[in-house]
């Protein structure tokens, strides 16, 4: 099968192209912008030709397998041929080849086509290319136009790059190259300091998961070592297989999924690491659509179902204990409400959608958390169609309706007669968000919420309904706020963008009669960029629909919001068949569709509309009640500070460690270490000393000169016998003679 | 006659001559106490030789006086040249032996 | 005679020479005069050979007189000229062992004189008759040959040495 076994070209292309617009990009008539388009689309029909390939693959096994089924059950009336019960072993296609081999240790580089990889593929290359385009037309005459299409390439080669990854590692190594472009891209505008600390808080904070991912990397290796004997390897199937096993203990697998379960806060921005990715809504909005809702974000939730048996056994998962509780589901739940609860208290666009992403990757996560895989990655397929689209439209409002501010209430509403394809577009994502019958967010939720009750998580289930009624009003909210009512765009802004700085445009698309004499005079969060992109819009500065190049993306996510969710609609239910997987698995049970819950999540859903529609159109309800209560004035200041999150981080955390602990430390080197080393080397001096002196000097040498004094002197004493007179000697005879003869006498 | 009133005599004459050889400064006197002493020896011999009735005595003590005249003469001839040499004959001046 | 009489007058001589040559002998060690110390040495030599005469060996008397007494004090007596002794009493007693020399003297003394009394107590000297000339030249001459040749040697030796380290070249 071509696209099965060639399936490493779609995350090469991208690769290449990155390399040839970062050095040949500016040398292209479109500035690298044609290559970076043609290397996406190119990938995204070899994704197409891999997800087609592999359902044929997965039909054929059904296929082949009914009919075995059938002829060995004679007796049986079978009617369809690959009937349920009957689902074949369907094995992902895997190549790979070896860089790295010590001692049994073997580093491989591989592809591992299975159904989650090509629909993840086809998800990823779409959205990619469409934002492609998108930008030919958002970021005309930007700054950093080349490098922007580079970084862009840089990321799909690496999100795709994670996404075949057949082992772990190459896995991290994917993980951690699309932090480093979310960073690059949502630094794009650097030169504004608001920008670059928005990276860096991104980046910081997802590193901060990344330990966990780290730890549990090693830990699968482990994990496949122990279940094999000895033969340790970081092969995904080999892992899955391992936390399966008997062999390995429950511990181990408990706390590679607790490590594991890290990085997906970290990287998936869940509770409590999600702090960041509000702030990454600095990134230019292509960015934001690309990287933070359709694809980057959900990596965490990739990871999650890719390696889901390890989850599975070592969070219990199948049995839920604890009153329906386990750590994912729970982390999921609570991120489901806090961030939709933060996004009523947003007056930038970009951020409602941003909390509405951190939202919705909660239900990923709880999806997962309560059992139900399918439900969970046909969520991710559908959520990322419509939150792209939702970004892109707010992308078209801020280009061309409310010069370039995301500000709701400063600067838009009453676009609607203005801009009709974005409104009629956006409204549609929204819908779709709010999981109205028939669009796609309706059945994708609806499957979670189900197949939540069906395996022991009722509480769960009110969790996300509430979920759902919090989205539909927020979502009203931002829909009014935007599209209706008076415009609030002002004539002064418009004179301020005829002043607007292009000095940094990329050379020659600068616009001669829109030379800047001030330099600053630009919202944070986006770049000053937009007096070029005016170009072709003439200078009559009303808010005005956006051109094709936008537009057109979407017209495409739109169509997909709307049919996506119909691929797994009861009866056809070809999502589950297709893509989840049957080979290293676990037995994870779906829940069939209930019409009672579909229609209680329908009515609460219309419900959360209805509640803002009445506030907003009918000017219902208590208005203007933060100004009146101070109660509600302090919560809402609470949702408003993030809870404090933020706080705690920057100025709790990281402060004490910057300030106290750092100074601390330093005291300890400074006074502690260095004064043992420098009383170590005084000690040594005076020891040496000591021994110099006392020993050696007194000691050592009293002992030599002593000797040589006593012989001295005692010669000294001796020689004075010899007085050289001779009668002394005779006196010395004479009484030795007298002693002698006294011996004689005595002795004889 | 005892016997031992010769020997007495001779055995003050001899601690006389030792007393004489240790105390006297002039060389010449040193060597009469010497002198002194070998007199004494020699009535010791004689002494004996009478004793014993045998002509012993006698000859060991002729041999005696021979030999003190010769050293007599040879002691003399020192004691002239010390005195040439350093124009005195007192022992206390002759510790050029000193160590 | 009766041989009691003899026996006292040989003990009176033998008294009066013994104390005649005692204080003599004193005198030679402590005359500050040098010629007094010679003249003094006589009496001592010339008191032996009477002592050697009483003795009865009269040989060795003579030989003593003729000598010492005539050879060896006459040389004394040149050595004194010849080395200008002050001829008059001049200097002190004696040198700074005076008191070590009488100890050692003394010690000395008190050993033989010990030494004699207890060996030979009382034992009496017989003399007869006097030791004849030629008994003692016969033996000189015939038993102790060797030793009066060796003894001739010797003076030649000292003959010859004497000469040759009093020349004045």
């Amino acid at each position: 099968m071509f696209f099965l076994d060639h399936a490493w070209l779609v995350p090469l292309i991208p690769a290449v192209s990155f390399v040839v617009i970062l050095f040949f990009g500016k040398r292209f008539p479109q500035k690298g912008s044609e290559v970076g388009t043609v290397a996406v689309g190119a990938s995204f029909l070899l994704a197409c030709g891999t997800l087609v390939q592999w359902i044929k693959r997965v039909q054929d096994a059904d296929h082949a397998h009914g009919v075995g089924a059938a002829i060995g059950a004679l007796g049986r009336s079978v009617g369809r041929l690959g009937a349920e019960g009957t689902a074949a072993q369907v094995a992902p296609v895997v190549h790979h080849l070896t860089w790295f081999q010590n001692a049994g240790v073997r580093l491989t580089v591989g592809v591992q086509i299975d159904g989650l990889a090509s629909i993840v593929m086809f998800v990823v290359t779409l959205v990619s290319l469409l934002v492609h385009v998108y930008s030919m037309e958002y970021m005309r005459g930007d700054r950093r136009y080349t490098h922007f299409y580079a970084a862009l390439s840089l990321f799909t080669a690496s999100m795709l790059l994670l996404v075949v990854a057949d082992n772990t590692l190459q896995l991290l190594v994917g993980w951690e190259l699309v932090g480093l472009c979310s960073f690059m891209l949502i630094g794009h505008w650097w030169e504004e300091k608001p920008n670059s600390d928005a990276a860096l808080k991104a980046f910081l904070t997802t590193r901060t998961g990344d330990i966990g991912l780290l730890i549990g990397v090693v830990m699968t290796y482990w994990l496949v070592d122990r279940a094999t004997g000895g033969h340790g390897s970081f092969n995904i199937l080999a892992v899955n297989q391992a936390a399966s096993s008997s062999k390995v203990g429950h511990t181990l697998v408990m706390w590679t999924a607790l490590a594991l379960l890290l990085a997906i806060i970290g990287k998936s921005g869940q509770f409590p690491l999600h702090t960041w990715l509000p702030d990454a809504m600095a990134g230019p909005t292509p960015v934001s659509a690309l990287i933070h809702a359709a694809t980057m974000v959900v990596a965490g939730v990739y990871m999650g179902a890719r390696l889901y048996p390890v989850f599975w056994h070592g969070l219990s998962i199948g049995t839920p204990g604890h009153g329906g509780l386990n750590a994912m589901a729970l982390i999921g739940g609570i991120t489901v409400i806090i961030g939709a609860a933060l996004a009523f208290v947003q007056d930038d666009i970009k951020k409602v959608l941003a909390y509405s992403t951190i939202s919705q990757l909660g239900y990923m996560v709880m999806a997962l958390g309560v059992g139900a895989w399918t439900a969970a990655v046909f969520h991710l397929f559908t959520h990322a169609f419509f939150k792209a689209d939702l970004f892109l439209g707010a992308g078209s409002v801020s280009h061309s309706g409310s010069h370039h501010s995301f500000d709701m209430k400063k600067d838009m509403g009453g676009l609607k007669k203005y801009m009709p394809k974005t409104y009629a577009t956006f409204v549609i994502g929204s819908l779709a968000l709010a999981g109205i019958f028939p669009l796609a967010g309706f059945w994708s939720k609806d499957e979670i919420l189900v197949n939540a009750g069906h395996n022991g998580y009722q509480a769960f289930v009110v969790v996300g309904l509430v979920g759902a009624f919090m989205t539909a009003a927020y979502m009203t909210r931002c829909v009014y706020l935007t599209f209706h009512g008076e415009y609030r765009g002002s004539v002064e802004h418009e004179l301020a963008e005829v002043h607007e700085a292009e000095v940094f445009a990329e050379g020659d698309e600068l616009i001669e009669h829109h030379l800047a004499e001030e330099q600053d005079s630009f919202v944070p969060g986006f770049g000053p960029h937009a007096a070029a992109a005016h170009g072709d819009d003439g200078h009559g500065h009303g808010p005005h629909e956006s051109n094709g190049f936008i537009t057109m993306p979407l017209f495409v996510l739109s169509f997909f919001a709307v049919f996506a969710g119909f691929i797994n609609a009861p009866g056809v239910e070809k999502f589950e068949k297709w893509f989840q997987p049957r080979v290293a698995f676990v037995d994870v049970s779906t829940a069939k569709f209930s019409v009672i819950l579909a229609t209680i999540s329908v009515l609460i859903a219309l419900a959360g509309i209805g509640v803002g529609y009445a506030y907003y159109w009918l000017g219902a309800g208590p208005q203007r009640l933060t100004d009146r209560n101070p109660l509600a004035r302090s919560l809402k200041h609470f949702l408003v500070m993030k809870y404090y999150l933020d706080v705690l981080y920057t100025d709790i955390i990281v402060g004490s460690l910057k300030g106290a602990i750092a100074d601390g430390v330093y005291w300890v080197n400074q006074h502690v270490i260095d004064n043992v080393l420098n009383y170590a080397g005084r000690g040594a001096i005076g020891v040496g000393r000591f021994t110099y002196e006392y020993i050696d000097q007194r000691g050592v040498d009293g002992l030599v000169n002593g000797l040589a004094n006593v012989t001295g002197e005692a010669g000294g004493e001796v020689r004075r016998v010899q007085t050289g007179r001779l009668q002394f000697y005779a006196l010395i005879l004479v009484l030795a003679v007298g002693l002698f003869a006294l011996a004689l006498w005595i002795f004889t | 006659m005892l016997l031992n009133q010769f020997l007495m005599l001779s055995a003050f004459l001899f601690c006389t001559g030792i007393y004489g050889v240790l105390t006297r400064k002039h060389t010449v006197l040193v060597l009469m106490s010497i002198e002194l002493m070998l007199a004494a020896v020699n009535i010791n011999l004689v002494a004996f030789g009478a004793f014993h009735n045998s002509v012993i005595g006698q000859v060991f003590a002729l041999f005696v006086l021979t030999i003190a005249a010769a050293e007599v003469g040879v002691g003399l001839a020192i004691v002239l040249l010390i005195y040439r040499n350093s124009h005195s004959a007192d022992l206390d001046d002759a510790h050029a032996l000193k160590g | 005679m009766v041989g009691g009489r003899r026996v006292i007058a040989e003990n009176v001589f033998f008294g009066i020479i013994a104390a005649a040559m005692a204080i003599s002998a004193l005198g030679v060690v402590s005359t500050k005069n040098v010629v007094h110390a010679a003249l003094f040495l006589v009496i001592v030599l010339a008191g032996g050979a009477a002592q050697f005469i009483l003795l009865g060996q009269e040989f060795v008397a003579w030989v003593q007189v003729l000598v010492y007494i005539g050879a060896v004090i006459v040389l004394f007596l040149f050595g004194i000229m010849l080395t200008r002794a002050p001829m008059h009493p001049e200097g002190s007693l004696g040198n700074d062992l005076r008191w070590p020399a009488a100890a050692a003297a003394l010690f000395l003394a008190g050993i033989l004189g010990g030494l004699f009394a207890h060996t030979f107590g009382r034992d009496k000297l017989h003399i007869n008759a006097p030791i004849r000339t030629a008994d003692v030249t016969n033996a000189i001459f015939r038993i102790y040959i060797i030793p009066f040749e060796i003894v001739g040697v010797l003076l030649l030796g000292a003959l010859i040495g004497a000469v040759v380290l009093a020349r004045r070249d």
